[in-house]
């Protein structure tokens, strides 16, 4: 069956030289495929994760008394909401990247404790996290005020209203929203290419320079891809919205 | 604080005054409400009822005067919230319940996170106090499942979870359908014949005539005249009161 498979590749390739899918028969060319989704999957994972988590934390401050606090986060959000991701990426790897400290694993080479790998998440996770901020104030602030009245009024110290009444309404309502940037994000991912991370936009580039007879294919492939991964994330997303859903307020079916 | 004893108000407002900025709303306002004692208040809206109750569980600061709740003055920035909200409940006119919480949750919340009550003897309450207000049955509903009636109920129970000693209901049935109107008064009516102490700002004449055993009206941010129920519909003094009542009745 699998022989099958390549045979059919081999064949076409032979009759249509624009479309060589070569990595469906050359075992060297799969393991780039799928040595860049790997890279691809660990991008994604980890930016969404952390830029969650920068979300949760920023809109925490943003409603802090503390004046400093409020303006430290909004010149973050201002700083990476108006400035394009692929020059963030590449200010963060080549110009910071230089200040951090270096070790030596052999006594030969000096390797800088970040990677490309690290700078990448580094700075997509804030990009992505400076409009996680944003969204998760937005379901903050659609709690009313006379719910959380009612939460002090029953004895809730201000943590505890915040924890146990504002939180878990806000989530429910940023969920649509996160879902639409953390979209983005995972299809960001790909500008990790300009340093070099071996994501699978990287991977794929190597493969049609080695073989110009595989660019079409392997765009196609790209395509496949990311329409599957995003379509994995966007159904993770529904399922989650479906079960924090409760009867009677909010969406409405 | 200690000092306090029954004999004494249990609530004591004295000559209290409150603003908005510059819009003054309560301008000199004194009470005394004992134990088990119902007290209404009445007025045009924007006269200060809302806000002069809200002051009274420290939703609202005030500017100038003293409320004392079991001889505790509510305004000493030293105050405890916890220990005064432990035994002042507040009803809402919006109910305020907690959309993501069934109403049995809803009731049990506060005696378990604040009160840190061990949760069988919690949820035992909880139920009972769900009997009480004539909802059994409705205990893994959430809000958005019940009618505006029974979420007031619900509210009414999650207030009473806490065991305060004085429950404030503000306009609480000033949203709800004119049939439902009727079942909410006959809990707070229940409330009232088991000896609860209670301070209701409400518009429901009839009910007031009924259940309090003081009337308060207030107009423009004082009280312009008080008196128990009988005499105060059949013998207002004050030309205002006879207005409003002329108006409403």
């Amino acid at each position: 069956m699998l022989d099958l498979f390549r045979e059919f590749f081999i064949q076409l390739a032979e009759d249509q030289p624009r479309w060589n899918f070569i990595f469906f028969y050359d075992a060297r060319q799969w393991a780039r495929v799928v040595e860049g989704l790997y890279y691809t999957l660990l991008l994604s994972v980890a930016c969404v994760i952390f830029s969650v988590v920068i979300g949760i934390v920023g809109a925490w401050a943003q409603g802090s008394p503390s004046r400093l606090l409020r303006s430290i986060v909004q010149g973050y959000i201002q700083f990476f909401r108006n400035t394009p991701p692929f020059v963030q990426l590449l200010f963060f790897y080549f110009a910071l990247g230089q200040f951090t400290p270096t070790y030596s694993p052999d006594g030969w080479l000096q390797v800088p404790i970040i990677s490309n790998v690290g700078w990448a998440i580094i700075s997509l996770s804030f990009f992505a996290g400076a409009f996680n901020v944003e969204i998760f104030r937005a379901g903050i602030e659609a709690v009313p005020e006379s719910t959380r009245e009612a939460s002090e009024s029953l004895g809730f110290s201000r943590l505890q209203t915040y924890t146990e009444v504002v939180l878990p309404l806000a989530f429910r309502v940023s969920l649509p929203a996160l879902n639409n940037n953390l979209v983005n994000l995972v299809k960001t991912t790909t500008q990790a290419f300009a340093i070099a991370v071996p994501e699978l936009l990287y991977q794929s580039v190597t493969i049609w320079n080695d073989f110009p007879s595989a660019q079409y294919p392997t765009m196609l492939m790209l395509f496949c891809v990311y329409i599957g991964l995003v379509g994995i994330l966007v159904l993770g997303m529904h399922r989650w919205e479906k079960a924090m859903q409760i009867p009677g307020y909010g969406a409405r079916a | 604080m200690a000092d306090w004893t029954p004999e004494q108000p249990l609530v004591s407002v004295r000559d209290v005054h409150k603003s908005f900025g510059e819009l003054e709303v309560l301008k000199g306002v004194s009470l005394d409400v004992m134990k088990g004692e119902v007290i209404c208040i009445i007025g045009p809206s924007g006269s200060g009822k809302s806000t002069l109750i809200r002051c009274i569980n420290a939703l609202n600061d005030i500017q100038k005067g003293s409320i004392l709740v079991e001889g505790q003055e509510v305004h000493d920035p030293d105050l405890d919230k916890l220990e005064l909200r432990k035994k002042v409940g507040m009803v809402f006119q919006q109910y305020n319940l907690f959309p993501h919480k069934t109403a049995l949750e809803n009731i049990m919340m506060a005696p378990l996170k604040v009160l840190k009550e061990p949760k069988s003897e919690v949820e035992k309450r909880a139920r009972s106090l769900l009997a009480k207000v004539r909802l059994d049955g409705k205990e893994d509903s959430y809000p958005g499942e019940l009618s505006g009636g029974q979420q007031q109920r619900v509210a009414i129970a999650r207030s009473l979870a806490m065991q305060p000693d004085v429950m404030l209901f503000d306009e609480v049935t000033a949203a709800l359908d004119p049939e439902t109107v009727k079942e909410v008064l006959v809990t707070i009516k229940d409330l009232a014949q088991d000896g609860m102490t209670c301070i209701l700002v409400t518009h429901e004449m009839g009910f007031a005539r009924e259940v309090a055993d003081h009337i308060y009206f207030t107009d423009r941010g004082v009280i312009v005249e008080h008196g128990p129920p009988a005499t105060f519909f059949d013998d207002a003094k004050d030309p205002r009161t006879k207005e409003f009542l002329s108006q409403i009745l």
